[in-house]
């Protein structure tokens, strides 16, 4: 379940407990962003701006940082975040047909939130599971030798 | 050649030969001839057997029963139970490990016997990897208090450095010889960094070894840092293995416990501590240099080489980066010597590679078999053959490092030396294995869409190479490719090869070059008869808008 930020306290707490776990080094810095990034689902911009002031950094530099990981972002996602891998052998293994049902299904461009905040849809490189291919990754749920007709099966199990 | 009931095999190495190996040999002889079986059984001495725990060790086929160790006084016993009455002669047998030696790979390729053969899978699926105990109890830990007490950091560098030890992290590079240049670098301190970054498409071998034998990782990482003198190591991580990196996570605090890691280890004052780096999301961290630049907090781009981590590593200090699968070799090669090691692969390419099996055969999966297999026998012993007895057309070794391998070079030995002869690279180990029914057009599309989400943007011939190139594969798919967008597409895999800044860029036009290379007229027949020959391709004689990869922030050409 994602935390939703209620007030300037929470903030300060939960920038204060990553930056205690992780030490405000600058090797630290991709840790507690990770960090952050699953309370939240993503970095809110009044987080970055503790994070840059407890650790002493330009916030430009932490942005410049977190734009550049996958598993960070700069944007709001949906409750459930839902990966595709594109990569070549879940491709081999018929992967589009499973994209093709996921994007009509949903209705989602890749990178796209849907208008009720319920789902975001991405596309991902290789997620080290290809034995299984296609492989889809939803939150912390992985689903291997997945076929178009298991995709909404799938879907339904979140609210 | 009259056909033969059981063979009998009895191990020669000094040490089973020092134990009475040659009477176990000839009263084995003197028995079968007693019981007048002496033309059913063939008796035959073999070398090492790659086990040393139980010897001498006498292996009966076909049933491959290991019996060990056997001394010449229970011979009688074993050819009257085993042979005579045809039942395995108890309390002879060697413990239920599985045989790792050449032996067991020679018989496999008569058809008898799976030839797997695990050296750094050898305990993963055996042991609990949540248990420092299983680990020590299968020899866990005895490498490191050899090296620390008995061996210079010399001697551990000559003897990996004799082992022929290549790093399976795409390069090959010989792992001896980057530990001497640490070793001799200047700056203190010196670090060990081992890359668990894993990203290549297809590959997921060094999780497998991490979460199934995360303690031999840290017992290679402390021999590796009392080789080149560093006390401090990073486990660079891929953010996605959460169940590996709690298993490190697991094991090393399991391993402090216990003295392993720490100070003063084996009280020989050598002192080594490791600490898990966990990553974001981004394969090009997998390149050593993004990767240090990586954990230092930065943006994961590669820097400029030289200077080489050897020298100027992390914190601009001497570093040895290396690979799982490589140092997870180290334990059993100081362990067992590196002449040991060397009775598995080829002279020039010696020990086991791990390879993951995918595509279209009937089997996938993770083997560990020796160097110098051939493809046609990974397909045909591992894979069970191919999916609905379809013919092979090309296997792709998986990533950036990789190639494509057209089926004519399927009995091409894998290994370093025989694949960089034919202008093949191993990769990293992943064997994506493809049918008549894959577009070559069509597979180079999804690789250089690999390249281009992946490019770090850094230098220009990459970021705009990888999506130009992109896009004309993607018009050449539709129908829609001239004879221009061919010779553009020849020119750029020359450019990107030529001018990228790292490994990303110049192995991305490695698919282009593959599939000009061996499948010229296939790419062809998309262009000049608008047709897709294995029938993949949309060919909607549309063009159609690709979505840019939202993370670099680049909007198309
Ligand atoms: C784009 C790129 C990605 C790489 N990814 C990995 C990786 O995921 N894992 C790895 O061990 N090496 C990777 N490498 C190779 C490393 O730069 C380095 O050569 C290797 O870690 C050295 O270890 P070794 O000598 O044990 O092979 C990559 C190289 C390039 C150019
Ligand atoms: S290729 Fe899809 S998980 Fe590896």
């Amino acid at each position: 379940m994602l935390t939703s930020i209620q007030s300037e306290q929470d903030v300060i707490s939960i920038v204060e407990s990553a930056v205690t776990r992780h030490g405000a080094k600058s090797e630290s810095l991709v840790p507690i962003l990770s960090e952050i990034n699953q309370e939240f689902g993503y970095l809110p911009g009044e987080v970055l701006s503790e994070v840059s002031r407890v650790l002493n950094m330009p916030r430009s530099h932490l942005i410049s940082v977190a734009s550049f990981y996958h598993m960070l972002s700069t944007k709001p996602r949906g409750r459930h975040l839902i990966q595709f891998c594109e990569s070549a052998p879940c491709h081999v293994m018929h992967g589009r047909q499973v994209w093709q049902i996921l994007q009509d299904e949903l209705g989602l461009e890749p990178g796209q939130t849907s208008a009720d905040g319920k789902w975001t849809l991405v596309t991902s490189s290789c997620l080290g599971i290809c034995g299984v291919g296609p492989v889809i990754i939803i939150d912390d749920d992985t689903y291997g030798n997945v076929t178009p007709e298991r995709v909404p099966d799938i879907l339904a199990r979140y609210v | 050649m009259k056909p033969i009931r059981s063979l009998m095999l009895v191990s020669s190495d000094p040490e089973s030969t020092r134990r009475g190996a040659q009477e176990v040999h000839r009263r084995l002889h003197r028995e079968i001839k007693a019981l007048d079986l002496d033309d059913e059984v063939a008796v035959s001495m073999i070398g090492d057997v790659g086990r040393h725990d139980a010897l001498p060790m006498v292996i009966v086929y076909p049933e491959a029963v290991i019996y060990g160790p056997v001394t010449p006084e229970d011979v009688h016993f074993l050819v009257e139970e085993h042979l005579h009455k045809g039942r395995i002669a108890a309390g002879l047998q060697a413990s239920d490990r599985e045989l790792s030696g050449r032996i067991a790979w020679l018989s496999a390729r008569r058809g008898t016997l799976p030839a797997e053969q695990r050296i750094v899978l050898a305990r993963v699926g055996l042991i609990d990897p949540e248990n420092i105990e299983d680990y020590v109890m299968y020899d866990g830990y005895q490498a490191l208090g050899k090296a620390l007490t008995t061996m210079s950091p010399a001697d551990v560098i000559n003897e990996i450095g004799k082992s022929g030890l290549k790093g399976r992290g795409g390069a090959g590079f010989p792992t001896g010889m980057k530990w001497r240049f640490v070793s001799q670098a200047n700056g203190y301190p010196k670090y060990v960094i081992c890359n668990a970054d894993e990203s290549e498409p297809g590959t997921f071998k060094d999780r497998l070894i991490l979460e199934g034998d995360p303690h031999s990782i840290i017992e290679a990482m402390s021999i590796t840092g009392y080789a080149v003198g560093a006390s401090q190591g990073y486990i660079y991580i891929r953010g996605e293995y959460a169940l590996a990196q709690d298993r490190l996570h697991k094991a090393i605090s399991q391993a402090r416990q216990l003295g392993f890691l720490g100070e003063n280890l084996f009280g020989s004052g050598f002192n080594f501590d490791i600490h898990v780096h966990i990553g974001a999301g981004a394969y090009i961290c997998g390149e050593e240099t993004a990767l240090i630049e990586s954990i230092e907090g930065k943006r994961g781009e590669p820097r400029s080489r030289p200077p080489y981590p050897t020298t100027h590593g992390l914190w601009g200090k001497p570093s040895v980066v290396n690979n799982v699968e490589t140092i997870a070799n180290v334990p059993s090669i100081i362990r067992n010597g590196a002449a040991w090691y060397r009775h598995f692969g080829t002279s020039n390419s010696p020990g086991t590679k791990v390879y993951t099996i995918l595509g279209n055969v009937n089997v996938t999966g993770l083997i560990e078999v020796p160097m110098g297999i051939t493809l046609r026998e990974v397909i045909a012993i591992y894979g069970k053959g191919m999916k609905n007895s379809a013919s092979l057309k090309l296997a792709q070794t998986g990533g950036s490092s990789g190639s494509i391998i057209p089926a004519s070079l399927q009995d091409t030995p894998m290994d370093f030396d025989s694949y960089a002869r034919t202008g093949v690279s191993l990769g990293s180990g992943a064997l994506l294995i493809c049918d008549e029914d894959t577009c070559v057009v069509d597979l180079a599309k999804v690789l250089l869409n690999f390249f281009r989400r992946e490019s770090c943007g850094k230098c220009t011939p990459c970021r705009v190479g990888t999506q130009r190139a992109h896009q004309i594969l993607t018009a050449i798919s539709e129908g829609i490719g001239t004879q221009r967008d061919l010779d553009d597409l020849q020119m750029l895999s020359d450019r990107l090869t030529e001018f990228s800044h790292c490994g990303l860029g110049q192995t991305s036009a490695v698919p282009i070059r593959d599939i000009f290379r061996h499948f010229r007229a296939e790419v062809d027949a998309h262009v000049q008869l608008k047709v897709c020959p294995a029938g993949a391709c949309p060919m909607s004689g549309q063009w159609v808008s690709i979505h840019w990869a939202g993370k670099s922030g680049l909007s198309p050409m």
